[in-house]
């Protein structure tokens, strides 16, 4: 069977080691050149590449069923194993929308024929998405897809009634909501974070307290029928300060950021290109900083892309009709170093934790997120934290071309993905899947 | 110049550029024939997404006045309802040759997008662009305050600006271009602007605008300000909450007879402005409409000026337009 050797490999930035893997699982971690190797292994130099276990992703838009012209779970995944992702939990907003065992089996069915990383659907939590009733929630729960988290991301659940009684509802086994905060009263017709830009460019607002006042009410619904709540795409500082308040009272309150709520701000909109409509949307300086920080303090525990691919012509449009969302499974990582790593802010280890470790025990992976040693699972990223690069989303393999980060210089590069000890990217290309 | 697309980015120079410009183009608006060769064979398209017969017959006179070929192009709604789009739109245009293209646009950024986008090499004008800008409109209104500063001063308004000059800009800023290319102009050429709205019609994030704010139009009228202009209130805002009735907005925020006959007893000099077109009996009353403060009219015949002032700079020194040699 097949066996690879990592060699001079630094798992999560410590000391070089030797790390052997034979059939899909880690065997063995050595001193560099102390392990015995099987004749037929393929070596893997690991000099100066970092090892990570394969990220998770808990926020991807892979768009299929029905929006097979931005991506599909295939492309999607092609672009999570060039990402350095082993897992991707796909959002339920497809059409039809993942609200049953069908849908979601669906979706996990294709997720298996590809083999390029673990696909998860997310269920929605309410029919269509539409916010009016519970769908058939444990019916996802207990298909082949055994779906954990619900969410209607996209959309708010706003109602109050209806959000509590699916955090009520995913107790039973022990799944979460996964809420998309935003009050919606509050954001008719919103085309950008308001504020200071907004009132120059007159683009309707779409303010922070329209995301912090959910948060608000959802962390207190958590703890009032003590179920966990996950908050995605956390954006704002408020929101940050009500996340932190919530998890120094003990709710079960988890919280996302995505790559480009770190490192870009509401400035960009300036220049009227729809590549920089997202939602929530880009918010201030002092939000970006706020953000960060609550990564350092675990206030936020985990990086999720929100990878948003639209076709050219959902996006080559005035900025009001443009697609809301943008690309971020290929360049999540690179973010992360320039706007944590490199700052100083956090080490590899932490990366290890926010990119992998956290998501995979909030979503019960078990063969996800473990740490680098015999008897693992083998899912590997090897980083390479040297040299930048401009981004060019024509060499993206999803189908997306919206790159917030288009012509960008971005530090480090997927070196090698292993998904089940198969390379599905090696030397920086991507390799061949994993045969099921 | 390549472009006018805004006012925050455009300079003194290039403002007061544009003004004395116009003033030589209101003399030619002056005379029995009026019309000067300057953009002959030249074309010039009004690419309108809104509606606004003003603002196109405005720019159309403008562009005629200067000889040049004029193309209406109403794409209404085109590419909000999933019709053609901008792009393609554009590209027709350029394919057309136009040199200038003069667009209106429902969507803030668009005539932006127009011009930075490399789908079109013609000059672009922004007719209004959503809750954005409308730069000639600014450039009018600048035109008309020059002019009523240069008359009371008794001398000629060429190379004059607006320094020291108090304008009062009152209604429904959240939703208005005009407003918003008002305080950038008006701050470059050195007027001092007060905005007079209900709070719920300012927008949130405005506290660094060169402008001052106040709730009571009674008490900055009192300050006896040069000019005091209404902005008009759309229909559709009545009915999303921004102030309880229309009778209270008037009541607080109108210029009602009794504020004229209060400008009257004070013997302010403030002259009474409106981009049009009015809401009589709303934000401004027939008695201030109609009353000798009133500049509406001469806002009206301005901006074909200012509008023919601003085509003749943008196209007037470009050469880039290839003639049929270089096919």
């Amino acid at each position: 069977m097949s066996s690879f050797l990592i060699s001079t490999v630094s798992p999560e930035g410590s000391d070089p080691v030797d790390l052997l893997i034979v059939d899909g699982v880690i065997q063995a971690v050595g001193e560099p050149g102390s392990l015995e190797t099987p004749d037929d292994v393929t070596v893997v130099d690991g000099t100066g590449l970092i090892a990570l276990p394969g990220l998770v992703d808990m926020h991807t838009h892979l768009r299929q069923p029905g929006h097979e012209d931005a991506e599909t779970v295939d492309t999607g995944t092609r672009a999570a194993a060039k990402g350095g992702y082993t897992a991707v939990f796909a959002m339920a907003n497809s059409k039809p929308v993942a609200d049953t065992a069908g849908v979601v089996e669906q979706v996990w069915q294709l997720g298996q024929d590809a083999g390029w990383a673990d696909v998860h659907p997310v269920g929605a939590v309410t029919v269509g998405l539409e916010g009016q009733q519970l769908s058939e929630i444990r019916a996802m729960a207990e298909s082949r897809a055994q779906v954990r988290m619900f969410s209607d991301d996209g959309k708010c659940v706003h109602d109050p009634v209806l959000m509590r009684r699916a955090l009520e509802y995913v107790k039973s086994f022990d799944g979460l909501v996964a809420q998309h905060a935003q009050e919606p009263r509050l954001t008719e017709g919103a085309q950008m974070n308001e504020g200071v830009v907004s009132a120059e460019l007159g683009l309707t607002g779409w303010p922070a307290v329209a995301e912090e006042a959910i948060i608000a009410r959802d962390v207190l619904l958590a703890q009032h029928v003590n179920s966990r709540l996950h908050i995605c795409h956390l954006s704002t500082k408020g929101s940050v300060e009500i996340v932190r308040w919530a998890k120094e009272r003990g709710i079960n309150v988890t919280a996302e950021v995505t790559p480009h709520h770190l490192l870009l701000t509401e400035e960009l909109v300036r220049t009227f290109d729809p590549v920089y409509k997202v939602n929530p949307p880009l918010r201030t300086d002092e939000d970006v900083m706020a953000l960060r920080e609550a990564v350092v303090d675990g206030t936020i525990d985990v990086i999720g892309t929100d990878h948003a691919p639209h076709t050219i012509e959902d996006k080559e449009s005035e900025w009001s009709c443009a697609a809301m969302g943008m690309t971020g499974l290929e360049t999540a990582l690179s973010v992360v170093q320039k706007t944590l790593v490199d700052t100083g802010m956090i080490d590899w280890s932490t990366v290890a934790r926010i990119t992998s470790r956290r998501p995979s025990e909030i979503l019960r992976l078990r063969d996800q997120g473990g740490a680098l040693e015999a008897g693992a699972p083998a899912n590997i990223t090897l980083w390479n934290p040297a040299g930048e690069t401009p981004v060019n989303p024509e060499t993206h393999v999803s189908k997306g071309r919206n790159s917030p980060y288009k012509g960008m210089p971005l530090p480090g590069s997927v070196s090698a993905t292993f998904y089940r000890g198969h390379p599905v990217v090696l030397d920086g290309e991507l390799n061949s899947p994993l045969s099921s | 110049m390549k472009h006018l697309l805004t006012t925050a980015d455009l300079s003194y120079a290039d403002a007061l550029s544009i003004l004395d410009t116009a003033d030589q183009m209101a003399s030619v608006s002056s005379r029995s024939v009026k019309k000067l060769p300057a953009l002959r064979g030249r074309t010039v398209v009004n690419l309108f997404f809104e509606d606004s017969t003003r603002t196109r017959i405005s720019f159309e006179t403008a562009a005629k006045r200067l000889s040049a070929d004029v193309i209406n192009f109403s794409a209404k709604g085109s590419s909000v309802s999933k019709g053609e789009s901008l792009k393609d739109t554009a590209q027709t245009l350029m394919a057309m040759s136009a040199d200038a293209v003069v667009i209106r646009h429902g969507a803030s950024g668009a005539p932006q997008q127009l011009a930075s986008s490399g789908w079109i090499d013609a000059a672009v004008v922004n007719a209004g662009d959503g809750k954005h800008e409308h730069p000639t409109q600014a450039l009018l209104d600048a035109m008309t305050l020059r002019r009523v500063r240069a008359r009371r001063e008794d001398r000629p308004s060429t190379g004059m600006d607006l320094e020291g000059m108090h304008v009062v800009i009152v209604g429904d800023v959240l939703h208005s271009r005009v407003a918003r290319s008002n305080v950038w102009l008006l701050n470059t050429l050195g007027a001092r602007v007060t905005f007079v709205a209900p709070p719920t019609l300012l927008p949130v994030g405005m506290g660094h605008w060169p402008c001052e704010v106040s709730y009571d139009l009674d008490e900055v009228l009192a300050q006896r300000p040069d000019a005091v202009m209404m902005l008009r209130l759309q229909s559709e805002r009545m009915n999303a909450a921004f102030f309880p009735s229309e009778q209270e907005y008037t009541r607080a925020w109108g210029l009602t007879p009794e504020r004229v006959a209060a400008l009257d007893a004070m013997d302010a000099p403030t002259v009474i402005m409106h981009p049009g077109p009015m809401n009589r009996g709303l934000e401004i009353s027939s008695e201030a409409a109609d009353s000798p403060r009133s500049t509406v009219l001469a806002q009206v015949a301005n901006g074909v000026s200012v509008r023919m002032a601003v085509l003749f700079l943008l196209l007037s020194g470009d050469e880039s337009t290839p003639s049929l040699s270089d096919n």
